[in-house]
């Protein structure tokens, strides 16, 4: 991967009595788009924050091309924030909004008049410079507060719940849209997101928070298919999380029944979580599969079915294209590769954040 | 009893308490003691002792304004920042209000006279009685202290419901905090300020309590010489006719401050 870019080194930050964020360290690399998730309160939006120069961390230090700017204020820091309630000044019309952070900086005015150009023809908004700020829709206003951010070129753009006030469709849009322009301007992003399916669609790199703790990182696919922990499991998808034990490489127990899988190293007779997506469960004839049980509820969601299967004594989450009725008989059975081990809770912070989830 | 028949009261509220005497007024003032129409006691303005009590009253009632303005916004400003405290330190500013207007300018006297509590403590330390009471400065003073409050509010108000996001993103865009404030708040609290400014200089501009009470009678504003026209000259025409020309000056000043004010957002 291309150098690094921004480095949070041991951030600690909390409000009064309450511990927000807790000694966390995370680097970022240059032209990567890098999402924090995770549910409110999680510390997301304050790491942010705390990266544009808006909140003073506690301890630790950010870096920024190696450079500390931790006691930078947000004016002298290369970069520019894309705000959650797009906060643009309602005094403004959309061409000035744009040309604010251009003439702070004293460019020449033919200058700041093509980077206007620039960057209305960048979020498709040509014909609307000379308009006012409450003319426009919500997402027009989003577009607006984006360029606005990039026409001061600069090297990483935090964007803040961008998209949590626009409606279903226009999120979807701008999800294409945001992807694209983070392609066509080759800067950093950081987003800060509590929606789980926005974090997979456009990010290279996914940072599950909770607590104010990173509880995983990595690629959107390797945070779906391998959570690291129950609270992983759970926040990003639906999910079967079982208690288990592995009986030895390869093999584990759940619910008294044994499955294989691909996972070893956890050693034997060892207890463990258990996570299966409701997608990967399969249903068939009674008999068929490794174990036996009942459809308890059903529901059509549009694209499948979501039941309720009651076997061996859990509750399994099931999603399939093909229905079964309340009351019948089905079996269970799961590929190997779509069972994921998790450990146990070791540490009480662990367990405090399963228990709080 | 269909709606409309509610709405009576303020029917004749408007009929009895502004038509009929805006009526009288422009009767008075457009008429002589024998009671031919006549423009004279509106032209009476122009003579030089009516000329120069108004020129006064608009430099008085002017400086009070900016000198209420310079002294409201950065304690706008600092409100804006202020979490818990805030409602009681705008309760403060409120407080005098709510003692009569007249005892509060009466204490100003007390304060300010010869013998008065100022110059009392002036010569304890061995500093020289100063000269006080009965100047112009006296009368602004005592206009600014009656008045802060309606140029702190309005620009409070508006003040207060910038949100935060608004100078963050300022901030974020490079501005410096004197920026954020020149380029952001300034504007944004236009409103409040054109408010502010109408709230203090009209009743500044009309007001003859605080330039008799402080300025001893020997300060003539226009509202001295409109009441003196009613009380002591006895000529209720001249003191009409004069009115007249307060109401057109004010309405000016009000038409040109609502080009400002176009949303009204200062009085909310």
């Amino acid at each position: 991967m291309s150098s690094t870019l921004v480095e949070l080194e041991h951030i600690s930050k909390s409000y009064g009595s309450k511990l927000i964020i807790d000694d966390l360290s995370l680097t970022i690399h240059e032209n990567e788009f890098v999402t924090l998730l995770g549910p409110s309160g999680c510390g997301k939006t304050t790491t942010l924050r705390i990266i544009g120069g808006f909140e003073m961390p506690d301890s630790g230090r950010v870096l920024f091309e190696g450079r500390d700017i931790t006691n930078t204020p947000p004016n002298h820091r290369n970069l520019n924030t894309v705000f959650q309630k797009y906060a643009l000044f309602p005094n403004m019309t959309i061409a000035e909004n744009i040309a604010f952070g251009l003439r702070i900086s004293k460019k020449s005015k033919q200058y700041i008049d093509d980077k206007i150009k620039y960057a209305l023809k960048l979020v498709n908004m040509e014909d609307f410079a000379d308009r006012s700020v409450d003319s426009i829709s919500g997402g027009q206003q989003q577009r607006v507060a984006i360029a606005r951010a990039i026409v001061n070129e600069p090297k990483l753009l935090l964007l803040d719940e961008p998209l949590g006030a626009l409606d279903l469709k226009l999120r979807q849009e701008m999800q294409y849209e945001l992807i694209r322009l983070k392609n066509e301007l080759g800067i950093t992003f950081i987003y800060v997101t509590h929606d789980q399916e926005e974090a997979l669609t456009m990010s290279d790199t996914v940072v599950v928070m909770n607590q104010g703790y990173i509880q995983q990182m990595g690629t959107p696919e390797s945070i779906y298919n391998e959570p690291e922990n129950a609270f992983v499991a759970a926040f990003i998808g639906d999910s079967n999380i079982i208690p288990g034990f592995m009986v030895q490489d390869k093999l584990v127990d759940i619910l008294g029944v044994r499955f294989d899988c691909v996972d070893s190293g956890f050693g034997t007779n060892t207890p463990v979580d258990v996570v299966i997506r409701p997608e990967d469960v399969i249903l068939g004839k009674p008999g068929e599969g490794r174990m036996d049980g009942r459809v308890t509820h059903i529901i059509f969601k549009g694209v499948h079915y979501e039941m309720e299967v009651m076997a061996g004594g859990f509750e399994w989450l099931v999603q399939s294209t093909v229905g079964h009725p309340v009351g019948e008989e089905v079996s269970i059975s799961v590929d190997p590769f779509n069972i994921q081990i998790m450990n146990k809770p070791a540490s009480e912070d662990e367990e405090a954040i399963k228990l709080d989830e | 009893m269909n709606k409309r028949s509610f709405t009576a009261p303020y029917i004749i509220w408007i009929i009895g308490g502004t038509l009929i005497p805006l009526a009288m007024m422009f009767y008075y003032g457009l008429t002589d003691e024998s009671g031919t129409w006549t423009l004279q006691n509106i032209l009476a303005i122009f003579e030089p002792g009516n000329l120069r009590a108004l020129w006064k009253s608009l430099l008085y009632s002017a400086a009070c304004t900016v000198v209420c303005l310079l002294l409201s916004y950065p304690i706008a400003l600092i409100l804006r920042n202020v979490k818990r405290a805030k409602g009681v330190i705008v309760f403060i500013f409120l407080l005098p209000m709510w003692v009569n207007f007249l005892l509060r300018t009466m204490a100003w006297q007390v304060l300010l006279e010869k013998g008065g509590v100022i110059n009392g403590i002036l010569s304890w330390i061995g500093l020289p009685k100063a000269r006080l009471i009965n100047t112009p400065g006296a009368i602004i003073m005592g206009m600014v202290y009656d008045f802060l409050p309606f140029m702190l509010l309005p620009i409070n108000n508006v003040l207060s419901k910038v949100p935060n996001s608004l100078t963050e993103a300022a901030y974020d865009l490079g501005a410096s905090k004197a920026q954020v404030i020149t380029k952001v708040l300034l504007p944004l609290s236009v409103p409040g300020i054109v408010s502010g400014i109408t709230m203090v200089f009209v009743p500044a501009l009309t007001t003859f309590v605080i330039s008799n009470m402080l300025g001893g009678g020997k300060i003539l504003l226009i509202g001295n010489i409109i009441e003196q026209e009613f009380t002591v000259g006895d000529n209720w025409n001249l003191g009409a006719g004069l009115s007249i020309v307060m109401m057109i000056f004010i309405l000016v000043s009000m038409a040109f401050i609502a080009k400002f004010d176009k949303k009204g957002e200062g009085l909310a």
